[in-house]
């Protein structure tokens, strides 16, 4: 099992000029890694679709890598994304899964299949160019470059450490730098030049 | 009884779409577009995104949008209806300018309609607060292009319903 946050320290140093997209559990881990923030938009509030938002951005700027980084959870209330995505062969996206076989965001119940079925497996029978799967940090520090410099779509499921929160939303802690993503997009927009 | 003719062709969209700069239809086809489908597919100008549920559309618009595009969305009620939680979460909160073409599946103009996909469309839109316009025939077609300004100009999503659905798409 992989801490997310190592792992996502080992995808910053490599991002270049990525556009990071992170969705759910991810997004405080990505806040605390995130050296370029104005390149980053949290996608969520519409039931796992973070990856298939990745596709429309990934097809309008196909010279710009787009990094997404969707939950088990999320990507099994949108299964279809794999399929949509593989079918339209974006060179520039780099779909990754965090695993921990659970909803974290609602207090830790297991996602259904938890643990049984490979989202490693299905991408790559829907037609993903490449899909991979890590257990160790090591593992995936050695391979991470190559795997960011392939042709895509690329699906790298990584094996998190869940984390897990149970307060009701109202109550929970905001990240210091957390922003709306209304506000995260005019920011992208301006930094990519489309506003 | 006065019969239906087929009033709204497909080219005509095609048209719309050209006027308005559309680079990209995200699109889920059914049985009654299938012409539309067609014609889109063989127009150069057009890049034609098939996406497994029409939820999805939504948010591959809103990529495309973001990224510089100028998409628009090809979907039916019933598909709309499943589409609840992007059109909030994505169109509407993020305040995105995303035309959606909408089959009006059961629409009927006398006012005997059996179908609940056509009778509930009007209330789900309304309960979103999702603006729309209705065509069915060539001459209403000019209602695309007022909902293109319309979305871009104040940056909200907008909703055309075909009300020719099971006419003018069909051979």
């Amino acid at each position: 099992m992989i801490e997310q946050r190592e792992m996502m320290k080992v995808v910053e140093k490599l991002r270049g000029d990525a556009i990071v997209l992170p969705t759910m559990t991810g997004n405080g881990a990505w806040l605390d890694v995130t050296q370029n923030q104005d390149r980053d938009v949290s996608i969520g509030g519409a039931m796992g679709k973070a990856s298939t938002f990745a596709l429309g951005l990934a097809m309008a700027q196909p010279d710009t890598n787009i990094i997404v980084f969707d939950g088990d959870g999320s990507l099994e209330m949108n299964l279809g994304t794999l399929a949509t995505i593989a079918g339209k062969k974006p060179k520039n996206l780099y779909h990754f899964v965090l695993e921990n076989g659970v909803y974290g965001t609602t207090g830790g119940q297991p996602i259904p299949s938890a643990g049984e079925l490979s989202f490693a497996g299905i991408a790559r029978e829907a037609g993903y160019k490449a899909a991979y799967e890590f257990d160790d940090l090591e593992e995936f520090t050695l391979q991470a470059d190559s795997i960011l410099n392939e042709e895509g779509p690329v699906f790298v499921c990584i094996k998190i450490v869940p984390e897990v929160q149970n307060e009701p939303i109202g109550r929970r802690k905001r990240h210091p730098k957390a922003r709306p993503t209304k506000d995260a997009l005019v920011a992208l927009r301006k930094e990519i030049g489309t506003s | 009884m006065a019969s239906q003719q087929a009033i709204l062709n497909p080219a005509t969209m095609i048209e719309e779409f050209k006027k308005n700069g559309v680079s990209h239809v995200v699109a889920l086809p059914d049985s009654e577009t299938n012409f539309l489908y067609e014609l889109m597919d063989a127009e150069s100008s057009l890049d034609v995104v098939p996406v497994a549920r029409e939820g999805e559309t939504m948010a591959v618009a809103a990529g495309l949008i973001v990224g510089g595009k100028r998409p628009v969305c090809l979907i039916q009620n019933t598909g709309m209806f499943e589409s609840g939680d992007s059109i909030r979460g994505i169109a509407v909160d993020l305040g995105l300018p995303i035309v959606m073409i909408v089959g009006y599946r059961g629409w009927t103009r006398h006012g005997v309609t059996p179908d609940s996909a056509a009778r509930f469309t009007e209330p789900y839109m309304d309960a979103w607060g999702l603006k729309y316009y209705l065509v069915e025939r060539d001459e209403d077609a000019d209602r695309i292009s007022i909902a293109f300004e319309e979305a871009y100009e104040n940056n909200t999503p907008i909703v055309v319903l075909i009300g020719d659905e099971y006419h003018g798409f069909n051979r």
